[in-house]
């Protein structure tokens, strides 16, 4: 009798709230894939392909710690091992929506620490084919998102999700991303470029579950006009493992503590 | 040899603490320079010539690490064989506090080749001889504090001895000299120390910090032991003290730098002495800005005012070069970036507006591969003769680097 009456409440809510819209799609998606966690840690692994095979390594210890909800300010700490020539470097970003980055580097050869200028946040990370964007993420309500359809990739269900720039000098077209119904995860993206060629492919290539909570461990982004391609593994994922505020200082960025950057 | 055996020392007593996490690692390196105007004042047609080896010992057990990184040189221009100490010291970091003693370099302030407040030992001849950039730096024999209360960070540098800058070579380099005929020459070193403070913080956005600094000037002064007929000249390092203070931060679409420093010449308060240098406040502003991806902008504007120049131009004995009382420099540097970050188009310029000295360094840096690059470029000097750099108008000189790291 009970679940007659729950049957007839769930007939009478109108078909919409159950919908959700591109903007509530890629929010959730935003708060699943840059956001989860209090802090997280990995020792990331990038292998830059060139046309021909030809590989170069990137590898670094990346801390993140939110600064509250999703879409808020986020601190990031990195200190690279690889290559020999950027060993010892660190370099720290604050992260605001709506406003340019913070960013800050310590250069081991002069034991300097720097603030550099960060005004292009789709200019490339380390040389690799992600940018700065697609590491620490985008506002969204920079663009514009709307639900194409529903597909599968692999077994998974999927939101398809076009996302367009509200302001016209953004220096892409669009982007769609296939959204993983159940995580939020992004499996696949595609961006346009303002002429509506398809210039960059991202790939989720691996998913595991970390702390309960579905990671993102090996992923790959591929321009598709050069051949060059990036493929990151993360290692070593750890989250809410206390991480302090006091990292993301410049004392610690002179002097990474061990505990944190092995 | 002392220093290196304390090296050598240092690596084998540090080995066997199997409990610490110890890496090894370091680089070969050739390095050339040589003359495109004309030969050294030795004859010489290089400015650089040698092959390197350093190694870095890496030491980390619970709060202690221990630093040890030496070079290992062979010079083909007479100095032949050489071992440095570049850096060797220890660190211990508590909660709120840490330490570290030893060889160590130190930098503060912001100027990019332009000094206010990093008044640590400098290698000048690196700069000018094509050498990798971190041999700019050299280290001091100190003892470092560090401590973190809430309202600001604190850094106390205590070093016993005073360690010079190093000036180029007068072989290599043509050194302007009012007096060339005296070669009876002896160098005075301060036989006391010197001490450092730096408080720094947040202030709404920017980096904020203030520098207080108790030793002596890093490069030597000159002072002939008679003006009318003399027989001796000796160097020495006159006393000085520096008050300063910087703030960094957005400002626009770049970030901006302001330092300003009084430097306090505490053996010549009323400027009179001729030979030490006249008290001066020093102001350096810098711009830097990323118009495209890959290519970064920097623009500096600084200045030196002379405190007492009436008094300096008076004491100033005849024949000698006047400097002029606001003495004004703007440089520039262009870096961009191609092929996903292996290669690097970086070029310096310094222009002094007061009195059209100038340096300029481009360079072409490539990594072949993640652990071999190299390095190809130019120093270029010019203006008076007396000048910081236009006495080197004779010293402009192509360099390369290779260098393998392991």
């Amino acid at each position: 009798m009970k679940r007659c009456w729950l049957w007839l409440i769930v007939g009478l809510l109108p078909l919409q709230a159950l919908a959700l819209t591109g903007e509530e799609v890629m929010k959730k998606s935003q708060a699943a894939f840059l956001y989860p966690g209090k802090d997280f840690k990995a020792r990331v692994v990038m292998k830059l392909i060139n046309r021909d095979g030809a590989e170069r390594i990137r590898e670094m210890t990346m801390l993140r710690k939110n600064g509250g909800e999703s879409g808020g300010e986020q601190k990031y700490f990195m200190y690279f091992f690889q290559p020999a020539d950027v060993k010892d470097m660190s370099f720290m970003i604050y992260k605001y929506p709506a406003k340019d980055d913070d960013r800050w580097m310590f250069i081991p050869a002069i034991n300097m620490v720097k603030r550099i200028a960060a005004q292009d946040k789709r200019s490339s990370f380390v040389g690799s084919d992600f940018t700065y964007e697609d590491v620490s993420g985008r506002d969204i309500e920079d663009d514009s998102h709307a639900i194409e359809r529903e597909e599968k990739v692999g077994s998974r269900d999927c939101y398809v999700v076009k996302s367009t720039p509200k302001s016209t000098d953004a220096d892409f077209g669009s982007k769609v991303t296939w959204v993983d119904k159940v995580t939020f995860l992004p499996l696949k993206e595609d961006q346009y470029d303002r002429k509506g060629a398809h210039y960059k492919q991202f790939t989720a290539d691996e998913v595991a579950d970390v702390k309960g909570l579905p990671t993102v461990v090996k992923r790959t982004m591929k321009n598709l006009q050069t051949g060059h391609r990036s493929e990151v593994a993360y290692l070593k994922v750890g989250y809410d493992l206390g991480i302090e505020d006091s990292l993301f200082s410049e004392r610690f960025l002179r002097q990474p503590p061990r505990k944190w950057v092995d | 040899m002392l220093r290196l055996g304390t090296f050598c020392a240092v690596i084998i007593l540090a080995l066997p603490t199997a409990r610490a996490e110890v890496t090894l690692s370091g680089f070969l390196q050739q390095n050339t320079a040589f003359n495109t105007v004309t030969t050294n004042p030795d004859g010489r047609h290089y400015k650089w010539l040698e092959e390197r080896a350093q190694i870095k010992l890496d030491a980390t057990g619970g709060a202690w690490r221990l630093l040890a990184k030496g070079d290992f040189a062979y010079d083909h221009l007479g100095r032949q064989n050489e071992a440095e100490l570049r850096e060797g010291y220890v660190d211990y970091t508590a909660g709120n506090w840490d330490m570290r003693v030893g060889r160590q370099i130190i930098t503060w302030g912001l100027g990019d080749l332009v000094f206010v407040n990093d008044v640590f030992p400098k290698d000048h001849e690196a700069l000018f001889a094509g050498r990798p950039l971190e041999y700019l730096k050299r280290g001091v024999d100190a003892v470092k504090f560090g401590v973190y209360p809430e309202f600001a960070s604190v850094e106390l540098v205590l070093a016993p001895n005073f360690r010079e800058s190093h000036i180029p070579d007068a072989r290599r380099f043509h050194l302007f000299d009012p007096m060339p005929a005296l070669t009876n020459r002896e160098t005075v070193k301060p036989d006391q120390g010197e001490a450092g403070l730096r408080i720094y913080r947040d202030i709404a956005g920017f980096d904020a910090a203030l520098y207080l600094y108790r030793g002596f000037q890093r490069t030597p002064s000159m002072r002939p032991d008679n003006m009318t007929a003399p027989t001796r000249i000796t160097y020495f390092h006159p006393a000085l003290s520096v008050y300063g203070a910087s703030v960094s931060g957005r400002a626009g679409n770049g970030v901006l730098s302001v330092e300003g420093a009084y430097y306090d010449s505490r053996d010549d308060r009323s400027g009179n002495d001729f030979a030490v240098p006249n008290s001066q406040t020093r102001l350096l502003v810098g711009y830097q800005i990323q118009p495209l991806e890959d290519l970064s902008l920097g623009f500096q504007y600084y200045v030196e005012y002379m405190h007492d120049y009436g008094a300096y131009r008076a004491a100033l004995p005849a024949g000698f070069s006047a400097d002029h009382r606001w003495n004004q420099t703007a440089t520039m540097r262009l870096t961009q970036f191609f092929q996903h970050q292996t290669l690097r188009l970086s070029a310096y310029a310094s222009y002094n507006t007061s009195n059209g000295d100038y340096f300029v360094n481009p360079e072409l840096r490539y990594s072949f591969t993640d652990k071999v690059w190299g390095a190809l470029g130019a120093n270029l000097f010019g203006g008076m003769r007396w000048g910081q750099f236009g006495q080197f108008a004779h010293d402009d000189n192509v360099y390369l680097q290779v260098r393998y790291e392991f």
